[in-house]
């Protein structure tokens, strides 16, 4: 089988992104997590069926089975603006991971393509998947949510050690840029101490040169309730701009890493 | 050492009270140049028109009130009160003379008007009946055009009512040589004359014609000297007192003579700017490449020390002031198309010279610093952007756009330039293009273009397509039959490139009786004495005198007509899943919503059709008494639920603006059926027509006079704008709509295209937001879009401006082809706006 047409499931496309990568970007969103994050801002990207998802009042769809040329026809529509900007393809989920084949093609008909390519992901899968996506990948958005593996276990639904391992293993391999970002929960991690831990963490991976904080948001809110679920989060402010630049500020005291607030 | 310096200059304190002052008070019409020129034309009514043209500028200029208003360092004034406006009886009247108790309450452009000055315009334009280009442009148009006109197909309001302006003028020339310079030349080309020459007779007068202009000219800006040197007597403080000797001083040598520096550069440029205005009333007379002419004189007061960056961006700043100063008071209808008091000046800064070279220098970014430190609407400025644009360059014009005052707007010369080598203009002009107005490409100081010659609505041939020609029971276009017994897509789309092919020459010959008009009754020779190559040629730009000639009438709702013909070969010739008299149908119901009196009149031509058929006399009372009984009438409920399915099918079709190729390719045939046909016609100039695909802010108003489209448009709801999509209907964000943009044949779109593109300001924060702002720009360009401008601003910051007018003043936005502060437009211009897809994240 060609591997174009290699099948996926996802759930989303969203062009122009600036974020999650360098310059102009795709992002697609792959269906389907292991781990299931109280914050989580995309909940209908969790479950890897297709479900419905109300939204303002209409039932929508959320899923749909594609193969990989059919996505790289989307992603290639924006070609132009990629070469001028140095930007490309970033695989988002969900957990990209939890489809290894269809993310494997997909990135590498981006790669072969002469585009960056880029994953956003949590390393919660087996090391086999990641070395063999590590060819085809130039830039790992790597998730790193707290060092406490019982913590970890409470707000996510797992433990944390294969993350940090995989982690770990990535930055030896030495193929792949490994970008670590933390989302900054209030009530999980937002503390100078937990946060610095991460940041030492982070530090000791060879090669790794830069930490991303990603402030808690609420826009996902409205999604719980159009699939009829709890939101867990519910009447937790998102940090403020003041408290985010205090936790880069320590950051910046136990490491050299080149933290930025925001992806 | 650089090129150029890219470092910010502070502005200068004088700049936010030159503002202050100018938006004081509301703008006012005064009498004055009204008077003036009526006085003269009664007094040469025997004489050859050039002539009296010219005499009767000059008594405008030595008799036209005048002020230096406080901290000034450019003179020129032509009105008293700040952003007042003179009129302009010889181009048409009547429409003021029924608006002028109107005029200070509409809601488009209103004006102050006293009185006393209402019963003085009433009195001038009594002399006026039949004396104006309007009249005399109706008299030359065939019966069907008139009808055509009536029937809302195209409307060329522009230059019907009001001077043709739309050019750039021998800038240079006059900061080189003066105008006694200029006298010199047309003196030597009268000394050429000989009394037996076949064309001495019309050479000789418009020569003499020149001279008389020019001279007035001269006189004015020296009654401006003796002001400022009253004024510096009078003047108790002696920093303003010296600066009052200083413009006397330039007033003396400038516009008379050559500019010998910087300052009397800015003071000589302003007087040509003006001083065009007060000749006729034709807008968007642009600047141009600014800052290729100037350049010599900064750079050598730079080089010789005389000068600072700072002052030199000051006296900028000052023109950038000056150039609001300037007003148009337009017909109540015109004013909702042209909307936001512009007078389109449009200054284009950077790009190539005629060798191919990039020129870029120190006051391409001292533009775009001048109106960071204004922030206002005038000058329309514009980029011009190659693969050669230094980056840092269009990163200053970026923060520009973050600013959110819709400026500057950026033109790419990857396509313009071969544009207009396929116009027949040489390479060397073709490099050396600037922007007219909106939108419009060509070549300074050798060019009339009458560029923004009419608006086409391409939506209203489809409409005589489902009314086999008829409109209002009246015959507006040719029959191509009945809509429901088309077999084939073909046939269809054939019945609409009919209805395009009709409409189209009829707008043509629209277009040519005013043009004639213009050569016979308002010739303009202060203006030809700048435009290569009257002077040789011996006549005005108007009878044919410039180097090249076009007219450029613009088309609009390309969007709508790609999506409509779209659906329609979707629905009715594809899936069949709705037939050609369903649609029918439910486009005369308005999908459902009933009937108001437009929709009436369209669902009464069937009928009267029929009745005609069995014999009956229609006569448009009739008609019209068919519609009245028709207002209100609604579907019943089992069609209304139809229509509106068959509005959810036509919802679903994929839609232009998506960066599917299908779909835009589609669109890029559909435009064709406007650019190909017009540019087949010549005008009365000798030159050629050429299509613009742009709507200044008529999507709006005109939008209002078409019924519903197969795209899923209602019934008087504005068309979509430019060659961008229809509102709302780009889903995929800014990448995606602009890829489909550039899919249309911009080359061949050589008076123009306009692509609005709206974006919240957090897509530009911070350095990297403007390199990726910078990046999409180019990969548009890299396709071959022609031009894009961006509003930047939240909706929620329009929204609050409308509930709070007061706290938004100086809220500037991008409406068409140029700027206009949100607060002056009208509420349903404000709410399209609104409606065009925020792109972001």
């Amino acid at each position: 089988m060609d591997y174009l047409d290699t099948k996926g499931r996802i759930f989303d496309v969203q062009r122009y992104s600036i974020h999650d990568g360098p310059g102009i970007r795709t992002i697609v969103f792959l269906k389907g997590c292991v781990l299931r994050c109280r914050w989580c801002c995309n909940p209908e990207s969790q479950e890897y069926r297709i479900q419905t998802m109300k939204v303002q009042g209409k039932d929508k769809v959320i899923g749909r089975d594609v193969t990989v040329g059919e996505v790289l026809e989307t992603v290639m529509q924006d070609r132009p603006y990629y070469r001028r900007s140095g930007g490309g393809l970033t695989l988002s989920g969900g957990e990209c991971l939890c489809q290894p084949d269809f993310s494997r093609d997909l990135l590498r008909a981006v790669k072969e393509r002469g585009l960056h390519t880029a994953i956003e992901s949590m390393a919660c899968t087996p090391w086999e998947r990641i070395e063999m996506i590590l060819p085809w990948l130039d830039q790992y958005l790597m998730d790193i949510k707290h060092m406490n593996p019982e913590k970890h276990k409470e707000f996510t639904g797992r433990s944390n050690e294969l993350m940090l391992e995989n982690a770990r293993r990535t930055a030896l391999s030495g193929k792949t840029q490994l970008v670590i970002r933390v989302p900054v929960i209030p009530t999980f991690n937002d503390t100078i101490e937990e946060i610095q831990a991460i940041a030492r963490f982070a530090a000791s991976l060879p090669g790794v040169k830069r930490i991303h904080l990603l402030p808690y948001h609420r826009l996902g809110q409205d999604k719980y309730d159009g699939l009829g679920r709890e939101y867990l989060m519910d009447g937790i402010e998102p940090p403020d701009g003041k408290h985010m630049d205090m936790l880069k500020k320590a950051v910046h005291a136990v490491c050299g890493l080149d933290c930025q607030i925001g992806g | 050492m650089e090129k150029f310096n890219i470092a910010d200059i502070p502005r200068s304190p004088r700049i936010p009270k030159l503002v202050e002052d100018l938006y004081a008070n509301m703008p006012v019409i005064e009498s004055a140049r009204a008077k003036l020129i009526t006085e003269s034309y009664r007094e040469t009514e025997s004489e050859p028109m050039v002539i009296r043209r010219a005499k009767a500028f000059a008594h405008i200029l030595r008799n036209i009130p005048i002020i230096i208003r406080d901290g000034e360092l450019i003179v020129g004034s032509t009105t008293l009160a700040p952003r007042g406006c003179q009129t302009y009886p010889e181009f048409s009247y009547q429409w003021l003379e029924d608006e002028l108790d109107t005029v200070a309450t509409r809601s488009a452009d209103p004006f102050y008007i006293a009185e006393e000055t209402k019963a003085e315009l009433r009195e001038v334009h009594k002399y006026w009946k039949g004396r104006t280009t309007s009249e005399l442009a109706t008299a030359y148009m065939a019966p069907e055009t008139i009808r055509a006109m009536e029937h809302n197909i195209f409307t060329p309001g522009n230059y019907f009512y009001n001077g043709v302006g739309h050019v750039t003028v021998k800038y240079e020339e006059v900061l080189a040589i003066g105008f006694e310079g200029i006298i010199g030349k047309a003196q030597a080309e009268l000394e050429n004359c000989g009394p037996g020459d076949e064309d001495y007779a019309t050479k000789s007068r418009f020569l003499e014609a020149v001279i008389l202009s020019c001279q007035a000219v001269i006189e004015y800006a020296s009654r401006y000297a003796d002001l400022a040197e009253k004024m510096a007597g009078e003047c108790q403080d002696s920093v303003r007192g010296e600066e009052l000797r200083v413009i006397a001083g330039n007033c003396r040598r400038v516009p008379a003579r050559g500019a010998e520096n910087f300052y009397e550069a800015c003071q000589s440029f302003w007087f040509i700017q003006q001083l065009l205005q007060l000749e006729s009333s034709g807008h968007s007379i642009s600047p141009g490449r600014f800052d290729q002419y100037m350049y010599p004189y900064y750079r050598a007061d730079m080089d010789s020390g005389r000068i600072t960056r700072e002052y030199a961006q000051e006296l900028m700043d000052c023109i950038w002031v000056k150039l609001n100063d300037l007003n148009k008071c337009r017909d109540a209808v015109s004013a909702e198309g042209f909307a936001g008091y512009s007078l389109f000046q449009n200054l284009i800064a950077g790009g190539q010279n005629g060798e191919g070279v990039d020129v870029t220098n120190d006051l391409s970014i001292m533009c775009l610093q001048a109106s960071m430190h204004v922030r206002l609407p005038q000058p329309s400025l514009s980029i011009r952007v190659w693969n050669g644009s230094p980056h840092e360059f269009l990163i200053k014009a970026a923060e520009l756009t973050r600013t959110g005052i819709g400026l500057p707007a950026y033109y790419n010369d990857e396509v313009i330039i071969p544009a207009l080598q396929n116009r027949g203009l040489s390479l060397a002009d073709a490099r050396e293009y600037n922007i007219i107005g909106c939108v419009e490409p060509q070549k300074a100081g050798k060019t009339e273009g009458w560029h923004d010659a009419a608006f086409f609505n391409m939506c209203r041939p489809l409409e005589l397509v489902f009314s086999d020609g008829m409109d209002r029971g009246e015959r507006v276009g040719p029959a191509t039959g009945d809509v429901t017994k088309m077999q084939t897509f073909e046939e269809f789309f054939d019945a609409y490139r009919k209805q395009m092919e009709y409409c189209i020459s009829l707008l043509v010959n629209a277009d040519n009786a005013i043009d004639v008009a213009h050569a016979q009754r308002c010739p303009l020779p202060f203006l030809s004495c700048m435009v290569d190559d009257c002077l040789k040629r011996g006549k005005t730009v108007q009878e044919g005198g410039a180097v090249y000639n076009f007219t450029g009438p613009q088309g609009f709702g390309i969007a709508n007509m790609a999506d409509s013909l779209y659906a329609v070969r979707q629905l009715v010739y594809r899936d069949k899943t709705v037939s050609m008299a369903e649609l029918k149908e439910a486009l005369a119901w308005n999908y459902g919503k009933g009937l108001d009196a437009q929709s009436a009149a369209d669902v009464a031509s069937e009928v009267l059709t029929k009745l005609r058929a069995s014999g009956v006399e229609v006569n448009a009372q009739m008609a019209q008494a068919v519609v009245s009984s028709l207002v209100g009438m609604t579907p019943e409920a089992k069609k209304k639920a139809r229509f509106e399915e068959i509005h959810d099918l036509i919802d679903a079709v994929p839609k232009y603006g998506n960066a599917i190729p299908e779909v835009d390719y589609f669109a890029r045939e559909v435009a064709y059926t406007y650019t190909k046909p017009i540019q087949n016609y010549k005008n009365p100039r000798g030159g050629q027509f050429q299509a613009g695909l742009y709507p200044v802010s008529a999507n709006v108003p005109l939008g209002r006079q078409t019924g519903a489209t197969p795209d899923g448009r209602y019934a008087h709801t504005p068309v979509a704008d430019g060659v961008s999509p229809s509102a709302g209907k780009d889903t995929n964000g800014p990448t995606a709509t602009a890829t489909s943009v550039s899919r249309l044949d911009h080359y061949i779109v050589s008076n123009g295209t306009l692509f609005n593109q709206k974006f919240h300001p957090s897509a530009l924060s911070g350095r990297e937001g403007l390199e990726k702002f910078v990046a999409l720009l180019r990969g548009y360009f890299d396709q071959k879009g022609m031009h894009v401008q961006f509003n930047v601003v939240d909706r929620q910051t329009l929204l609050d401006a409308q509930e709070h007018p007061e706290k938004y003043s100086h809220l500037v936005v991008r409406v068409a082809g140029y700027s206009a502060l949100f607060t002056t437009l009208s509420r349903s211009l404000q709410d399209d706006i609104i409606r065009r897809t925020e792109q972001g994240f």
